[in-house]
């Protein structure tokens, strides 16, 4: 899983001095210093937030009700605000992320794909806040209009938004699977008959399937982590979605609340413990998402591995 | 259907994906564009902020966000460096580099909000930094080290093995070559990565909520244990928590936050295909 280290071991002749020893120690420091950061954040969440679970009945956080003035601190609405939100993401990302990769990868020619991959960064590069305030400007009315409902602040407003910010990840991610694919599984498939476009669906995307698969996976990291552009049009009513209908009323998200309330609550109080709690919930679920994500790749690696061999 | 015309439907489709990813975002800047062009004017590029932000200038909001990208350059940039290296250049096959590399895929998971938590809880109440530039840069600098550690890594695994064996053949010891060989082959690349980075981190409003923003402070931070105002904040706040604030203002706060993070982008990309064409290996 890791690859190896690139500088060959040190030759008797040239002997490292003690200035030198000291920038490698520091180097060394640098590397260990991301699981010292992991450490830290995974400990101050904790000291913030466990206190929540002695101050809330467990059953109390898992109610339905999240409504902090009278102390209803019911996290379900705002877990199934996340998830209607990010799943809305995800149904519109991928076909169009997959349908860009798959354009940009295959089908383009030469100097379409050097304009359009510069193109996707910049979409990368746009500020969530910036996208958010073009949501409320632009998208919201529009929902309003051609859906009918009163406000335009809906799940799906905040749905079409994400769907933008996870589409980068996902088009480069699953460009680069799509590109790794040896050139003679295309040349195989095409000397034998098959169309060009036969090739691309039969061949290319399912030997790619796994890196796409990972494309998939950090796009919804991407969206369900998400925060500014959310809080922005989704309407923020902490209200526990039933059903697919909810993806056209006001939601509130797990991330939303977060930035929404630390600024109006008191440092200890109850309802602070709690918004920690939310955090260690978002770590987790980004943690668990990006850790299958990975986890995936090192499969792939291995059988590509295998397959070499 | 013959499979010929099934290929047109498909590449059509595919053409049409393309549009609806790729249009949005030349309306979405051309947009922005035009409609915050007629509010840039000196007054409102160098001026503070009046009548509860609704006239004068945004400068405290451009000056904060400058200070909060560089002090996490200083903090992110030579830690995310030095941890590259270890990483492409020292690092064994053990469960301690196979723990590092964990952490960092998580760091780069993590929830910008969540990152605004941490930094709230270390930075501004366990050290006591209080809400301010410091506590602000360093919440920032955590968030976008994985990103450069990330590129930075690919970069000087790029450089040939073949420069390095010579390096070391000649007497060289492993820090010179990295100094001398590696680093300046990898720079482009390096480059590239903590431009992108420290894009993100100027964008990024969540992170620095709680621990660096203010909502309105009509002058410039004396220290870095200061409060600040910052460009996403502030088009943040006069975009949903100011009522009657004129359109322009908006726009032309969003279209200068743009400028800030878009011409970062260019001279990434710009560093990025100069150094491709000119490469010799």
């Amino acid at each position: 899983m890791t690859p190896p280290a690139l500088l060959p071991d040190k030759p008797p002749a040239a002997r490292a001095g003690w200035p030198e020893l000291i920038i490698e120690a520091l180097i060394r420091a640098a590397g260990y210093s991301a699981i010292l950061f992991v450490i830290l954040i995974v400990l101050f969440l904790l000291r913030e937030g466990l206190p929540a679970l002695g101050e809330v009945a467990p059953a109390d956080l898992l109610g339905a009700r999240w409504y902090p003035i009278e102390d209803y601190f019911g996290l379900l609405p705002l877990i199934g605000g996340s998830l209607i939100v990010t799943l809305g993401a995800v149904l519109i990302a991928v076909p169009f992320g997959l349908g860009t990769a798959i354009f940009i990868a295959e089908v383009a020619p030469r100097w379409l794909r050097e304009f359009l991959k510069p193109l996707i960064e910049v979409l990368a590069g746009l500020p969530s806040v910036v996208l958010g305030f073009m949501g409320m400007l632009v998208l919201t009315p529009l929902v309003r209009e051609t859906l009918g409902t009163p406000t335009g602040l809906t799940a799906f407003t905040g749905s079409v938004l994400l769907a933008g910010m996870a589409l980068p990840t996902l088009v480069s991610v699953a460009e680069d699977a799509l590109d790794s694919v040896p050139r003679s599984y295309r040349n195989a498939a095409l000397a034998l008959g098959a169309t060009p476009w036969q090739t691309i669906w039969r061949v290319t995307v399912p030997a790619a399937r796994t890196g796409v698969l990972t494309a998939v996976m950090l796009g919804i990291g991407r969206a369900i982590g998400e925060t500014m552009t959310v809080m922005m049009v989704t309407g923020n009513a902490a209200r526990l979605p039933t059903g697919l209908g909810a993806l056209f009323l006001p939601v509130r998200t797990l991330t939303a609340t977060i930035a929404a309330e630390m600024g109006e609550v008191a440092n200890g109080s109850v309802h602070y413990h709690v918004l920690f709690t939310i955090g260690i919930v978002l770590f987790l679920i980004s943690f668990a998402v990006n850790l299958t994500a990975s986890a995936v790749v090192f499969q792939q690696k291995k059988r590509s591995e295998r397959l070499l061999s | 259907m013959s499979r010929h015309l099934t290929q047109r439907l498909a590449f059509g489709l595919l053409i049409l994906a393309t549009l609806a990813t790729t249009v949005p975002i030349v309306l979405i800047v051309g947009y922005i564009a035009a409609a915050g062009l007629p509010a840039i004017s000196l007054e409102f590029l160098t001026a503070m902020p009046r009548d509860g932000m609704r006239a004068g200038g945004i400068w405290p909001a451009i000056v904060g966000t400058l200070l909060l990208t560089a002090g996490t350059a200083v903090v992110a940039v030579p830690l995310g460096i030095a941890a590259a290296i270890y990483l492409a250049e020292y690092a064994k096959d053990t469960p301690l580099t196979r723990a590092i590399r964990i952490a960092i895929i998580n760091l780069a998971g993590i929830p910008s909000v969540v990152y605004g938590l941490f930094g709230l809880g270390l930075f501004v109440l366990f050290l006591g930094f209080g809400t301010s530039i410091l506590a602000g840069s360093l919440t920032l600098a955590i968030m976008t080290l994985p990103v450069i550690i990330s590129t930075t890594e690919e970069a000087l695994r790029a450089v040939p093995q073949a420069f390095r064996v010579v390096s070391i053949s000649l007497g060289g010891t492993k820090w010179q070559t990295i100094r001398r060989i590696v680093l300046p082959q990898a720079l482009p690349g390096i480059l590239t990565g903590v431009i992108l980075g420290l894009e993100r981190a100027a964008g990024e409003t969540a992170p620095i909520l709680f621990t660096a923003a203010a909502f309105f402070l009509p002058r410039l931070p004396n220290s870095p244990l200061d409060a600040t105002m910052a460009l996403p904040y502030h088009l943040f706040v006069i975009a949903t928590q100011v009522p009657g604030m004129p359109v322009q203002i908006q726009y032309g706060t969003a279209l200068v936050l743009l400028v800030f993070v878009l011409s970062m982008n260019f001279f990434a990309t710009i560093i990025r295909s100069r150094a491709r064409a000119r490469r010799q290996w």
